[in-house]
């Protein structure tokens, strides 16, 4: 078989995976239903970097996504229900108009992303991008890069002053 | 063969869905995981234009940042949800109306 059909079989699988777990994550009426659904979404999305040549933020998605924020979020959904009397119903409102308002933006978007011309400047070729991710954060992205660690350190901090409990 | 627009309309589908969980569902995580969802689709967008519209790497840089910015949107929203469960006992966000006059 030609290595290009191959290809595209392997694109749309992961294409159709991510967009069908997205689906089961907003649908789902079981919250644990939702969160193990949002696996196959991160993992979709890192297939789909890997398809676009950016291996480096692949592997990130996986180990930052899907062993950290899923985690976190099922470790959210445990603490906050009883997990034997059957209150992992998630409850939805407005849903009509919520999907018709939804279904129009994405209609909008798609309709907009059609009629416009993008500019390009060629596409880059594939190839192994950390080292060349490193030289940028070390060079031209220095200050950014340290504001960003600068961030997450006091996220993390005030995260752990909101749960703490008050001590009596 | 498969190109831009192939990508921005898997990220504009996660995005649609992104916006729906945010707007319908009832429980606080499940927002979230909304959001998870959106900054997803952002990023699918800055690596895809990064890949066919520039000839560099600047915008998988913005995806890592995008990244950070998501890590530490689910650590301060868990805390904030868990505090909320401990002072209502109960995610829904409907309970959460003390500040309505």
């Amino acid at each position: 078989m030609d290595a290009t059909i191959l290809n595209m079989i392997a694109f749309y699988f992961f294409a159709a995976m991510t967009v069908l777990s997205a689906a089961v994550v907003v649908f789902a009426r079981n919250l644990i239903h939702s969160a193990f659904a949002l696996l196959f979404t991160f993992f979709g999305v890192a297939a789909l970097y890997a398809f676009l040549g950016a291996d480096f933020l692949a592997a990130t998605q996986m180990v930052i996504y899907v062993g950290g924020i899923l985690v976190l979020l099922i470790f959210g959904v445990m603490l906050t229900h009883k997990l034997y009397d059957m209150k992992l119903k998630a409850e939805t409102y407005q849903f009509w108009p919520g999907l018709t308002l939804v279904t129009a933006v994405f209609l909008v978007l798609v309709y907009v992303m059609m009629r416009t011309t993008w500019y390009s400047r060629g596409t880059r070729a594939l190839n192994p991008t950390t080292a060349g991710i490193g030289e940028l954060f070390m060079k031209e992205y220095i200050l950014p890069f340290e504001l960003a660690s600068i961030f997450l350190l006091i996220a993390l901090i005030g995260a752990a002053m909101i749960v703490r409990r008050k001590s009596e | 063969m498969i190109g831009l627009s192939h990508y921005l309309i898997i990220s504009a589908a996660l995005f649609s869905l992104g916006i729906m969980a945010v707007l319908t569902r009832k429980n606080a995580v499940n927002v979230l995981m909304g959001v998870e969802l959106i900054l997803n689709s952002a990023n699918i967008n800055l690596v895809a234009f990064s890949r066919f519209s520039s000839a560099n790497l600047d915008g998988q840089l913005f995806a890592i940042f995008i990244i950070v910015i998501a890590a530490a949107e689910a650590a301060v929203g868990l805390a904030i949800v868990l505090s909320m469960y401990r002072l209502l006992k109960s995610v829904n966000l409907d309970k959460a109306d003390t500040l309505k006059g």
